[in-house]
């Protein structure tokens, strides 16, 4: 892969971000929305994205940094284009979410967290995803999929 | 017209198609926010919702009225006070208020109008979990749709109320569930809990009074206003008001949510609006208001689903949201799933969560691989008190040990089975 | 103040306080980690555990976090009662789940506070089977070692770093049992404060990194109650010393200085007591060996022999090494060793606080104020502890908003929340940025004239009799009403000015604003640079140019200097002129300096560590520092070198030239106070400076002597040079080690105060010398405007906590820290000059005398025509201060 190199924020980054920060007191109170931008862009923070917008917001690299590591949902490593959520909590847990793990984990050949080799996929677990009476479910992406067996684990990857 | 058993989902189509705001007009609505901004002052309308008996649907079940009506109103030197919709729903095996996010947004947003008002709010911010990302566009639809037809804005039904509603998504954490991580979340911070006192309502978002409000408490409240006290009294079933949604899931026949009467019995709902369990299964025991509550066993079928009620047989309504064990599913490792997620979910601020839960799930799992002692049921349970009420910073450990220390009292011998023959008690006697 | 029972003993306790504060006051034993005095209460260890009871016939009762539980009227607790004991000893067990139990290994080990809570606790069994959870560490600077998996999570590290002390790149990062703190990367902590960590973190995550290079157990150290020599503030320490060497120095609690904390330069500017540049034997030009003796009657024939000699002083030399000289040589012979505008702004100083009738407010008052003009400081850097205290007067505001919503001032999380509201207005007038500007509400940047000048008519504006400066911009006007009419509201204000811009007329601005304010409770306070400029220039005499003039005239032709580089005085043609034409150098100093190589003889002195002496800090508070440690063989104090020269000398002992020096100086009356004479015992017998724990003392010395040498005797302190004696009845103010049995670190300070965090039981240490008293009339020496001359710069020495003072120089981790050699220029004046940041200058004399190349630095801040370079940085010494040079871009040289 070639190294991708850090110009800072896009402006389209910059203006949502600007844009969140009329709903607030202080420029602090965007930074998860910030970073959640920056990965809408370019589906991680690296540490260049993170120092920039920590400079937008007027706080310390560190100060941003004591935040994206608290929130499960920002990604400090790469991830692929999608992301797989599958939900480990108890509901799904009971009704197979170990295999449905170990189903996707095996579609794409990769282990959790890694992304796969063509860089599409990364598949990470998740707490309860507030659909219990379909378990076991899992996220693509944005979108929500319920009563997953292993012919929709298939579908979902296209093979 | 308006189904009166079923004021919370009566938009709710089969089809799952949301409500628009002319749907949601068609069956009355807003009219609970006409009625309030016309008629009422705050504190009148803080006085409906108090009388109404309503009580929080995020879990702890704080009387709503008498929540706003502790919000200071005088002209405060810090002037400002908000109002936060807490859509974080994120305890395993809570699933209602998504349905009532994506399916009936502008409930939702004509409650937090109608709330606001009561505290004079003029900032608003809907909290909903990252994850939610359906709900995310539709609350943010119908929020457009309510600035548009001014529901929101300047000069509410031209009013002099003023009200902005912005929507906050977040990022992950069990935690900013917990109304003062929350709090802190919104601020852009890292999500531990804050010390209480000061309450929210003292002192809250950015040090200004605040209410925190559920979801779903939120939507009891324009049917509230609109359909007046004495109705809303007269749809509970048992000391409790109003309706709830409560769910089941697990190996049932049919999971799923349903709109019913405050106090319900358990049985009910188990049994006819869940199908009773799938063929081959039978029930061990359920968790009746999601993981962080205690277990119940099938002799406590007959319990009504009201907080006394459920509190009585040693656990609590919570979310209302049931989770079922079978027998074929083993207790302890359900219950090493739940405090996996309690101990993942710690925001690390205070010792006996931070510490206690991983510690929980190193002997959980130790006895599960036949390498447990039976002291450790001991040590467990000592865990147990431990991490109780009070003894934490905040209410997630406690609600972590809800389903651990009743496990322990009702499956004992599932604990005991692991070790008893195991090599390590042959060791350790 | 509220009755309160515990374990069935009734108590009378503070109204407002917290439960565990409370406890503690009362000598009571109640483990704690995440809450501290100064930092409030967090609640995130639960380690303070008790049971509430709610009445008489409540049995049960509820724990309850004394930390986070305000006391009240009628409250009845337990300590002892077996659950709460069970369930502190149960949550020490979860901190140490992930504990290493390394302590064989960890410099904490001793003075551990987790230690002593497990201890206290009576957890010693573990039952815990499963792995630790492990981190990397980062290397975060010269002065703290970092070893995360020692950690607990108590939150102490970040709540000072961060929110105490402003700090921006200490955090913590990831979530439940996962939870690291440090930085972002790799590097140095920024903080001036960062030193602090060390003693604020109960366990030994942060430790002092200069310590490891030659560490000893805290029982292994030998101590004696001991002041700060690096700035003028006095701060309070207690240096450890092992095989006569310096080790390192702590915090030494002071109820009025500096409380529970240091500056870096203070905790770790202690290496040159160690350096190689010390001077360890006297030292006669041309003769390469001469014993002691030699010098000794060498120097006495010198005095003989010539004509009268004249004396320099010293503002780093205590009260009685400088009385010494002045007896020595005779008043009119004494000189105080300041360059002109030093000796004119320490005049004045001392002339406003004698005569001024305005209070000068201890560190404790000045966190009090609750509106601050900081009038030509950078705090940070010229009195970096000031700047600590300063940024917790502007929270005042907050606290008493919080007030007015019943939240108690310790409940810090909550207090904290309402900083950003409000805050206690602190304006800064500045030559350029300062690193204090994050706390200020309103900042002013502009040459020494014109922050003069503002101060002139903010003085004006308050009380329309002061004069007011000719025409004064728009913009300036704004702001000086602005400020005055918030100063003017303030019921504490506090104004800040100092020697930092060199410039009388600041300190007169400053004066004459804090005149101006109708508040009775006016404070005024100035920064001096050094640790006796204040005590000097009460002591008075004349300044270094007239020193010069003497020799010039030849009406002298010998000089004693005393603990005095001049090069750092005066430029260097004119020192070198000077020691030219004298006949006799002798110089008394610890460290060899330009000024030593020109002497004809050296006299070995002892630093602060091995001597005794008393020290005015820029309070006014006289404050008496005590040896350490002997001094080696042929090293000796100052005062003892120019007392035994002396005739007849009646001083035989430093408490009988104390008490000369007091009864010469009416001003000085009471230094004999600062501390207790030799004569002071207990209970017969002296103090002990090393623990009772102290190993090895039969055996330390085997190596060169196998019998038990005699331990050295001590006839000038209350001290001994051993670990005899009782430490029981020891005044806390005299207390060489802060210890009480089942408490080893410094935490154990909370059994000496009246009341956590409140004054030392039997008074802090020092006594004030002045207090406010008569008026001065109006200063009326406003100066013009300053305006740049096209193509010349006149040059802004700013003070840096790293590389202005003298000693810390020669402190290897320091050194580490140095600012950047470089110049500052405003963007405007580079762009005159087509320079950039990096690139090279040459910086001409008017006079062409000297000529450097230094690379620039561009600072928006500066004022253009100002040419900002590291005050005191030896590299800088050619160039005077204030002087007009001229600049020219040096072509870079294409490298091929
Ligand atoms: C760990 C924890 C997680 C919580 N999560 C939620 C949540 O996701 N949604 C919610 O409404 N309340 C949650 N709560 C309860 C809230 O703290 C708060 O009590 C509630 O939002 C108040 O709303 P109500 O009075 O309308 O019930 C949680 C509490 C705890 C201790
Ligand atoms: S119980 Fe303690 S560590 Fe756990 S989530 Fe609450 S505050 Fe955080
Ligand atoms: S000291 Fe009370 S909880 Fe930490």
């Amino acid at each position: 892969m070639k190294k991708q190199v850090f110009e800072g924020l896009s402006s389209a980054e910059i203006d949502e971000i600007n844009a969140e920060m009329s709903h607030y007191e202080d420029k602090m109170a965007v930074s998860i929305e910030a970073l959640k931008i920056v990965q809408k862009y370019r589906r991680w923070v690296s540490d260049e994205c993170l120092i920039a917008v920590a400079e937008l917001l007027e706080i310390s690299p560190t100060q941003l940094e004591a935040v994206a590591t608290f929130y499960n949902l920002i990604y400090r490593q790469p991830v692929g284009k999608t992301i797989i959520h599958y939900c480990n909590s108890v509901t799904c847990w009971m009704l197979g979410s170990d295999q449905v793990q170990e189903c996707l984990c095996r579609h794409l050949n990769v282990e959790l967290g890694e992304m796969s080799a063509d860089g599409e996929y990364t598949i990470l677990p998740i707490v309860c995803l507030g659909a219990c009476d379909h378990a076991p479910v899992v996220m693509v992406g944005d979108e929500l999929r319920l009563d997953i067996t292993e012919d929709a684990v298939n579908e979902i990857l296209g093979r | 017209m308006e189904k009166m058993d079923k004021p919370l989902t009566k938009n709710i189509r089969p089809d799952r198609a949301f409500a628009t705001l002319a749907d949601y007009e068609s069956t009355g609505g807003y009219q609970g926010l006409r009625k309030a901004i016309t008629e009422l002052s705050p504190k009148e309308v803080q006085q409906w919702v108090k009388d109404s008996g309503l009580r929080g649907r995020g879990g702890a079940g704080f009387g709503t009225g008498l929540k706003w009506s502790l919000v200071p109103m005088d002209a405060n030197v810090l002037q400002t006070r908000y109002l936060v919709a807490n859509a974080d729903e994120m305890e395993p095996g809570a699933f209602k208020d998504r349905l009532l996010l994506e399916q009936d947004p502008h409930q939702l947003i004509e409650g937090m109008i109608i709330a606001a008002y009561a505290i004079q709010a003029k900032i608003a911010y809907i909290f909903m979990r990252g994850e939610y990302h359906l709900a995310a566009k539709r609350v943010e639809n119908a929020l457009q749709e309510a600035r548009t037809e001014g529901y929101l804005g300047e000069h509410i039904l031209n009013s002099e109320f003023n009200l902005q509603i912005y929507l906050h998504t977040s990022a992950g954490r069990y935690i900013c569930g917990e109304e003062t991580a929350l709090l802190n979340a919104l601020e852009g911070k890292r999500a531990t809990p804050r010390a209480k006192p000061p309450f929210p309502l003292v002192s809250g978002l950015w040090g200004k009074p605040t209410v925190v409000n559920n979801v779903e408490t939120l939507c009891n409240v324009p049917h509230i206003l609109q359909n007046g006290v004495e109705w809303y009294q007269g749809l509970g079933r048992g000391s409790d008001q109003g309706t709830k949604l409560f769910g089941a899931s697990g190996r049932l026949k049919y999971p799923g949510l349903w709109e019913l009467p405050m106090g319900t019995p358990i049985r009910e709902i188990i049994e006819e609006h869940a199908g009773g369990m799938r063929d081959g299964y039978k029930l061990r025991g359920f968790l009746p208001g999601g993981a962080s509550t205690d277990f119940l066993l099938p002799e406590h079928l007959d319990v009504l689903m009201d907080y006394e009620a459920v509190a009585k047989a040693g656990s609590r309504l919570g979310t209302g949201t049931l989770i079922v064990l079978d027998d074929k599913t083993c207790p302890v490792q359900m219950v090493l799933n739940l405090e996996q997620f309690f101990a993942q979910e710690s925001c690390g601020w205070c010792t006996p969560c931070r510490d206690g839960l991983p510690w929980t799930v190193t002997l959980l799992k130790d006895i599960i691989a036949g390498k447990g002692r039976i002291e450790d049921l001991d040590t467990l349970a000592g865990l147990t008190r431990m991490l109780g009420p009070g003894n934490t910073f905040c209410a997630l450990a406690p609600g972590a040990m809800e389903p651990l220390q009743s496990a322990l009292k009702y499956f004992r011998e599932d604990f005991e089975r692991y070790i008893v023959g195991s090599h390590a008690v042959m060791e350790s006697s | 103040m509220v009755r309160i029972e515990i374990d069935g003993q009734s108590y009378d306790v503070q109204d407002g306080e917290n439960l565990l504060s409370a406890c503690l006051s009362l000598g009571l034993d109640l483990p704690y980690f995440c809450w501290h005095p100064a930092l409030g209460s967090a609640g995130a260890c639960r380690q303070c555990a008790v049971i509430q009871y709610k009445d008489a016939e409540d049995r049960r009762g509820r724990l309850v976090m004394a930390c986070m539980t305000p006391v009240a009227d009628a409250m009845r607790i337990s300590l002892d009662a077996e659950q709460a004991r069970q369930f502190r000893s149960d949550n020490i067990e979860l901190l140490m789940t992930n504990h290493p139990h390394d302590c064989p290994v960890c410099e904490e080990g001793g003075e551990c506070h987790l230690q002593d809570m497990t201890v206290m606790t009576g957890h010693t069994f573990r039952r815990y089977r499963g792995l630790k959870r492990t981190h990397n560490n980062q290397n975060l600077g010269p002065f703290i070692n970092h070893e995360m998996n020692r950690c607990i999570a108590c939150y102490r590290c970040v709540r000072f770093y961060d929110d105490y002390a402003g700090g921006k790149d200490l955090q913590v990062f990831g979530v439940h049992n996962n939870v690291y703190f440090g930085r972002f990367e790799d590097g140095a902590l920024e903080s001036e404060f960062s030193g602090n960590l060390v003693e604020v973190c109960p366990t030994g995550v942060f430790t002092d990194k200069t310590f490891s290079a030659h560490y000893a157990r805290k029982w292994d150290l030998q101590s004696a109650p001991s002041i700060c020599v690096h700035c003028g503030l006095g701060c309070n320490i207690a240096p450890g010393e092992r095989y006569g060497e310096l080790r390192r120095v702590i915090n030494r609690y002071n109820g009025e200085v500096n409380g529970y904390f240091l500056c870096d330069r203070g905790r770790f500017g202690y290496g040159f007591v160690n350096s190689p540049e010390r001077i360890r034997k006297p030292q006669l030009k041309g003769y390469p060996d001469i014993t002691v003796d030699t010098a000794e009657s060498y120097f006495r024939n010198l005095l003989k022999a010539s004509k009268p000699a004249i004396g320099i002083g010293s503002p780093r030399a205590p009260l009685e090494a400088n009385f010494a000289l002045r007896m020595l040589v005779g008043e009119e012979n004494f000189f105080l060793g300041l360059e002109d505008t030093e000796h004119a702004l320490l005049n004045a100083i001392v002339e406003m606080m004698l005569d001024g009738g305005i209070h000068s407010p201890s560190l404790r008052e000045v966190e009090q104020a609750d509106a601050v003009l900081i009038l030509g400081e950078d705090v940070t850097h010229s009195a970096p502890r000031l700047a600590l205290s300063l940024r917790q007067a502007a929270r005042n505001a907050s606290f008493e908003l919080a007030g007015s919503l019943h939240i108690l001032p310790w409940q810090d999380a909550a207090v904290r929340n309402l900083d950003k509201h409000v805050s206690s207005p602190v304006f800064i007038a500045s030559v350029c940025a300062t690193r204090l500007d994050d706390a200020a509400a309103n900042t002013y940047r502009g040459s020494p004239e014109d922050i003069a000048r503002l101060g002139f008519a903010i003085a004006h504006s308050l009380d329309e009799s002061a004069p007011a400066p000719a025409a004064l911009g728009d913009t300036e006007q704004l702001l000086a009403a602005a400020i005055a009419d918030s100063l003017k509201q303030a019921k504490r204000p506090l104004i800040v000015s100092g020697t930092g811009c060199s410039s009388l007329a600041v300190i007169q601005a400053a004066y004459n604003v804090a005149k101006a304010l109708p508040s009775i409770n006016k404070q005024l306070v100035f920064t001096v640079p050094e640790c006796n400029s204040l005590g000097l220039a009460i002591m008075g005499g004349r300044p270094l140019s007239q020193a010069f003039e003497r020799i010039g005239n030849g009406l002298a032709d010998s000089m004693i200097i005393l603990e005095n580089d001049l090069y750092r005085r005066a430029p260097s043609r004119n020192v070198d002129l000077f020691l030219q034409l004298a006949d006799h150098v002798i110089v008394i100093d610890s460290l060899e300096n330009k000024t030593t190589e020109h002497a004809e003889l050296v006299l070995p002195t002892s630093t602060f560590a091995e001597s005794e002496g008393t020290l005015v800090n820029n309070e006014g508070r006289a404050q008496r520092y005590f040896p350490v440690y002997p001094e080696t063989e042929s090293v000796r104090g100052s005062w003892q070198w120019l007392t035994i020269v002396m005739e007849d000398c009646q001083w035989r002992h430093h408490d009988q030239l104390t008490a000369a020096c007091a009864s010469a100086f009416p001003d000085l009356a009471d230094i004999i106070q600062a501390a207790p004479g030799a004569g002071y015992t207990v209970k017969g017998s002296k103090i002990p400076r090393q623990p009772h724990r102290y190993s090895g003392r039969t055996a330390m010395h085997a190596n060169a002597n196998v019998s038990e040498p005699g331990q050295p005797h001590d006839i000038e302190t209350p001290f001994a040079f051993s670990m005899e004696g009782d430490m029981a009845q020891i005044p806390p103010v005299l207390l060489p080690v802060i210890w009480t049995p089942g408490w080893n670190s410094n935490q154990a300070i909370n059994k000496f105060q009246q009341e956590t965090g409140g004054h030392l039981r039997g008074g802090d240490a020092g006594i004030r010398l002045i207090e406010a008293s008569g008026t001065l009339p109006w200063f009326r020496d406003i100066p013009a405007e300053f305006i740049p001359t096209p193509g010349r710069w006149r040059i802004m020495p700013l003070p840096h906590i790293f590389g202005s003072e003298e000693l810390s120089l020669h402190s290897p981790s320091l050194l580490e820290r140095l600012p950047d050699f470089c110049i500052l220029l405003n963007p405007l004046d580079a762009e005159t000059l087509g320079v950039d940041t990096g690139d090279q200058v040459e910086i001409s004399s008017l006079a062409g005398t000297w000529v450097l190349k230094v690379p620039v630095r561009i600072e928006l801040t500066l004022p253009p025509g100002l040419l900002g370079i590291t005050a005191g940085l030896p590299a800088f010494q050619s160039m005077k201060s204030w002087a007009q040079v001229t600049l020219r871009k040096v072509e870079q040289q294409v490298q091929l």
